[in-house]
């Protein structure tokens, strides 16, 4: 039993990775832009979708191809924001919310036309698993967790240390003082979709490692990534950490109880319960 | 033989038409006037027919009852469990920003699909509800008819009897138990949808609604109950998409989660509002027609690149629809028929 909650709580750490990487962006892009960004779902898979061109195109592992969908992502996030958000930004955010969402449907059927709407995966073949005591520990859920902390310290020190970084949490803590202050608003906000879309990269192809490629995978895990940015308070980059580790628990912990099909519905339910009880997030984020 | 399959054809568009008409006034209803955000449509349109099926169909080992009611009480019970559900959902949302809202229904949308998919003693799994009644079909049988011509004197029932015994009434049951009755109950439907909304957006309460879009502090300043106006538009928005869903049942008659994507319940009728003209109920109308039309259109371009592009075809079919949206939204944010006294972005 201890094991069998050992193992579980494994899954949710790398579950719990993965949707960490998401909600960081989710809850950037809240913070600077104010609106809930739908497509970024689809951003992680397109990212996914990206790494798998270079693994199946030319033969390149995973880990090496991760920078170019990095990059990729990012730029196609800076793309769509130039070409659709921008335009759309003078008007309430519920405006930049549906244009979202359909921005979303958008790149789901880029990746089917382009990659197929058949399962994938990078590799074929089982991996061997390594023996830890009594625990079954996957390769790839190492790196993972590693890849997740790894980012997330690259994060913390971007943010605080860099000009550009702290421009964005000023900006997300008080826009017009930001603003008044001279901060080059359309710059930050660029290097906000930077790092939201390569974030969400690392996630879709964090996820894909986990599970498979498939064009719905990224709408899938939409809902548990809003729900970790707003348990963690959404606006606030370090709360999804937070979230983000809560939900991935309490959905792989959920399922020594309940159906995992309805792992969502636990994400979907702790949500709720937050939004009762204290709406801001743990950490106290622009509600 | 042409023109027949032509007007089949028809009937047949203007009856799915009027559905998603009915999905975009409950929309309007909650976009248009009061400014919230559903991205789960697909969800309480799926507990509309679902509800409606149960109710209508006969009984079954499959799933839920069914319980052999007539079409009304399904629609009935079908407006009823999507405000239920609406309830619920507003009520934890309707203090916050519409943000949560959105993220809320998007997640209900999900869990009631997932249930759809799962619960087989309710819902009979991924295998469907088949054989939900088409409404008033029964009504329009021959037996009802010949007891309907035994109120008349003597010799006029004989005529009728022997009329409707013969090919000429045969002929004429089948077209009036066919798809021209599902249409007319469609475009009652769709009829009173809109005396509903309608009235809905002239009377006071409607404008304590677009107040609230315009200015939500005014609106509490001036003394009115925002969360309970609010939750109100939002229940009401999500009972008219409950009837359609009740419509959609009877009218298709067999249903399975994979009629309720997110894609074709909820995509289709935002770009569907969009385009028409948020706030206006007219513009709802008007973009329902159209968009349908168009998306009807891009089946065609399906049909000519042949079966072995279908899954592109239909990938190539969604993004010009979204990248559609994106358009409307930057260039005539208003849509086609402007809410009054809109001109431009708002």
């Amino acid at each position: 039993m201890l094991m069998d909650f050992l193992q579980v709580g494994l899954y949710g750490v790398v579950l719990g990775s993965i949707l960490t990487l998401g909600a960081i962006g989710v809850s950037l892009i809240y913070g600077i832009l104010r609106f809930a960004h739908f497509a970024h779902g689809d951003l992680m898979a397109l990212g996914a979708y990206f790494a798998l061109s270079l693994v199946v195109g030319l033969g390149f592992p995973v880990w090496a191809s991760a920078p170019f969908a990095i990059v990729a992502a990012a730029l196609a996030a800076i793309a769509i924001d130039q070409i659709v958000y921008r335009r759309l930004r003078r008007v309430e955010p519920v405006i930049l919310l549906i244009s979202s969402f359909g921005i979303a449907i958008a790149l789901r059927s880029i990746i089917q036309l382009v990659w197929g709407p058949h399962n994938q995966v990078y590799v074929k073949g089982i991996q061997m698993p390594w023996r830890v005591g009594d625990l079954i520990v996957k390769p790839d859920h190492v790196w993972i967790v590693l890849g997740a902390v790894v980012l997330v310290i690259a994060l913390h020190l971007f943010l605080t240390r860099t000009k550009t970084g702290k421009a964005m949490r000023a900006m997300s803590d008080n826009m017009d003082l930001a603003l008044v202050s001279g901060i080059p608003a359309e710059r930050v906000i660029m290097a906000t979709w930077a790092v939201g879309g390569g974030l969400a990269a690392v996630a879709g192809i964090f996820l894909a490692m986990d599970t498979r490629l498939h064009p719905v995978m990224g709408w899938s895990v939409l809902l548990p990534v809003f729900a970790a940015a707003i348990l963690g308070g959404i606006g606030r980059p370090y709360g999804a950490i937070a979230g983000g580790m809560v939900i991935g628990m309490a959905m792989e912990l959920s399922t020594m109880i309940i159906d995992p099909t309805y792992k969502p519905a636990v994400a979907f339910g702790l949500m709720v319960l937050m939004l009762i009880v204290r709406p801001q997030g743990l950490f106290k984020g622009n509600a | 033989m042409e023109w027949a399959g032509l007007l089949t054809y028809g009937v047949f568009f203007v009856t799915v038409a009027g559905i998603y008409a009915v999905l975009t006034l409950g929309l309007n209803v909650q976009f248009g006037f009061t400014g919230q955000i559903n991205i789960g449509i697909a969800g309480f349109f799926a507990v509309g027919a679902y509800t409606s099926a149960i109710l209508t169909t006969a009984a079954s080992d499959h799933h839920l009852g069914g319980f052999g009611l007539p079409f009304p009480i399904g629609v009935a019970g079908a407006m009823v469990a999507s405000a239920l559900v609406a309830v619920v959902i507003g009520w934890v949302t309707m203090r916050l920003r519409t943000d949560y809202l959105a993220i809320a229904t998007i997640g209900i949308a999900e869990i009631i699909r997932l249930a759809l998919k799962n619960e087989e003693w309710l819902t009979n799994g991924v295998r469907g509800v088949p054989a939900i009644p088409r409404p008033f079909s029964e009504t329009l049988e021959f037996d009802t008819l010949a007891g309907l011509a035994g109120l008349l004197p003597d010799p006029l029932e004989a005529t009728v009897l022997e009329v409707l015994s013969g090919p000429l009434g045969a002929a004429v049951l089948e077209v009036l138990s066919g798809p021209l009755v599902s249409l007319v109950v469609v475009l009652v439907f769709l009829a009173l949808a809109w005396w509903m909304v309608e009235r809905a957006r002239v009377s006071p309460w409607g404008r304590v609604l677009r107040a609230i879009r315009e200015n939500e502090d005014g609106v509490r300043a001036a003394g009115k109950d925002v969360v309970r106006c609010r939750l109100q538009a939002f229940v009401l928005g999500s009972a008219i998409m409950g009837m359609a869903g009740a419509l959609y049942a009877n009218f298709v008659g067999f249903i399975s989660p994979e009629a309720f994507l997110p894609l074709y319940g909820t995509f289709l009728v935002w770009v569907m509002l969009i385009a028409g003209g948020a706030g206006n109920n007219t513009g709802a109308l008007v973009g329902a027609f159209v968009i349908w039309l168009l998306w009807s259109a891009t089946q065609f371009l399906t049909d000519a690149l042949g079966a072995e592009y279908a899954t592109q075809a239909g990938a190539l079919r969604v993004l010009l629809i979204g990248v559609l949206l994106q358009v409307i939204l930057i260039l005539r944010p208003q849509g086609l028929v402007p809410e009054n006294g809109r001109k431009g972005r708002h």
